[in-house]
């Protein structure tokens, strides 16, 4: 049997990732924010019932995220921290996701959620020179898309605009919500352009704060920034509060039963910390290889990738 | 037969969906925001030949399809069936019209065709990407042309008909690609 030896990634596209990296290695030294390192085998796993740690046994879990342990490093004292890691999400393959992907995440304490966009947007001047941005906010991209309101719209009525747009029965209003994003409103954001959306509904907070909108729902202090059809920056006004990281840990656990999924336990590392006190900051992660795709203008994650999933 | 959950869908995995034998062409998992995961998958029906879109949640499974690509020999046609054997069993299948398809017009008893079973029955019939078929009826070309321009229809044995350059001739043998229906030259007697 031949075996598909060769690396998918052309030299070309090898180089870009190199240039990219150096990129934002020069970008955090000259603003003072450190390169930091821990570890991608721990004993406790992310307990988002969304994402899927691969186990190894004897060891825990490879991680999802390096979050956990950057936040711990916040706690102690760090100051503004940056790394550049692999991180591991079962189930996750497709022309766009690879289950061993390189992740870009930062925190800095003192900044909020505006300021932390700010900086992605310089820093993606630096990888996407010349591209225009907008801010939208999540409601009002996701109504004049879809002319319907994702917090109070009927649940029926978003279950059944969903359906018909394909997706599959049997959704709940937040999974529905999530899948007209998806298809519909992500494909109408223009794509040479760097389109931020922020304040998503609250039940899309994982760990970041949430505030009372001016007209009393719930919105959580989180951004995505697309470009090119690609999501490539997620970040958060981070949770300080470790009581209601408790609670969130505990409504995870709860739904990881639900939906028959190993059980998380709660990592009582960053529970600590965070008792002892997690400052206040902005955090964001960013795909490298979504980066590089956004970069070379590619759709498939094959090609910016050495060797992927299936033949690595 | 075993069943597969999304993360397993690969191109090329043959499932079972809405009673019918499909092949995944595509699986794109999407996964908006912090939520529900779902994987966007293209099927091609092995029945109709139909291509479907379908959406499923992540985790959720289909039954795999008892669907197996097998190299036969044909062999003859009464008409009603299309006969095939397997040179090393010298067990024989018969096809129907459904399952032979388009493929009729280019079987020459004695190539080796890739017959794809389900439940161990012919479900469709792929020729050999290059046939070599008789030329049974074309009008005579004009002599010295050779640049074959525009060419001319021509009749082959099996009552293909194709476009060939204007120099080929009756009772010469035509190389034909069957993936395109297009002439790939002539084999020299």
């Amino acid at each position: 049997m031949v075996t598909d030896w060769r690396p998918t990634a052309s030299l070309e596209a090898i180089k870009a990732r190199a240039g990219l990296l150096s990129t934002v290695r020069a970008f955090f030294a000259a603003r003072g924010v450190l390169e930091v390192d821990t570890p991608q085998l721990a004993r406790h796993g992310v307990s988002d019932p969304h994402i899927q740690c691969i186990p190894v046994p004897g060891h825990g879990y490879l991680q999802s995220s390096p979050e956990y342990h950057m936040k711990r490093l916040l706690a102690a004292g760090s100051g503004p921290i940056y790394q550049i890691c692999k991180a591991y999400r079962d189930g996750e393959a497709g022309a766009r996701h690879n289950p061993e992907f390189t992740m870009l995440e930062w925190y800095r304490p003192g900044f909020d959620l505006s300021a932390l966009i700010n900086e992605c947007l310089t820093l993606f001047g630096e990888l996407f020179p010349g591209a225009p941005s907008r801010t939208y906010r999540f409601r009002d991209l996701f109504a004049d898309v879809t002319g319907l309101d994702p917090l109070t719209t009927s649940d029926s009525d978003l279950i059944q605009r969903a359906e018909q747009h394909g997706a599959p029965e049997d959704l709940d209003k937040a999974a529905a919500v999530d899948y007209l994003m998806a298809t519909t409103v992500e494909a109408a954001l223009p794509a040479e352009q760097l389109s931020v959306v922020t304040d998503f509904p609250s039940w899309a907070a994982a760990l970041a704060q949430t505030r009372t909108d001016t007209d009393g729902t719930e919105v959580a202090l989180r951004f995505e920034i697309y470009y090119r059809g690609l999501e490539l920056a997620n970040g958060y006004q981070e949770l300080t509060d470790a009581d209601e990281q408790r609670r969130r840990f505990e409504r995870d656990s709860r739904l990881r039963g639900e939906y028959g999924l190993n059980v998380m336990d709660a990592d009582p590392y960053l529970l600590d910390a965070m008792h002892h006190g997690l400052p206040a900051c902005s955090g964001v992660a960013m795909g490298v290889e979504r980066l590089l795709m956004a970069q070379r203008n590619s759709n498939r994650i094959d090609e910016v990738l050495t060797f992927p999933g299936d033949r690595a | 037969m075993a069943s597969y959950s999304t993360s397993e869908f690969k191109s090329g995995l043959k499932v079972m969906l809405d009673g019918d034998p499909c092949a995944i062409i595509e699986n794109e998992f999407v996964k908006p925001g912090k939520g529900q995961a779902f994987s966007r998958v293209k099927l091609r029906n092995l029945k109709t030949g139909k291509v479907w879109e379908r959406t499923f949640k992540s985790g959720d499974s289909l039954e795999g399809a008892d669907v197996l690509d097998v190299q036969m020999q044909y062999i003859f046609s009464d008409g009603e069936f299309w006969h095939f054997m397997d040179t090393e069993t010298f067990e024989q299948k018969q096809a129907d019209e459904a399952a032979v398809g388009d493929a009729k017009q280019w079987l020459k008893e004695e190539d080796m065709c890739e017959v794809t079973l389900y439940n161990g029955e012919p479900l469709n019939v792929n020729p050999p990407n290059f046939v070599e078929l008789e030329i049974v009826e074309t009008d005579p070309g004009l002599k010295g042309d050779t640049a074959g321009t525009g060419g001319k229809p021509a009749t082959l044995s099996t009552g293909a008909v194709i476009r060939v350059p204007l120099f080929v001739q009756e009772g010469e043998i035509a190389k034909v690609d069957t993936r395109t229906g297009e002439y790939a030259g002539r084999i020299k007697n």
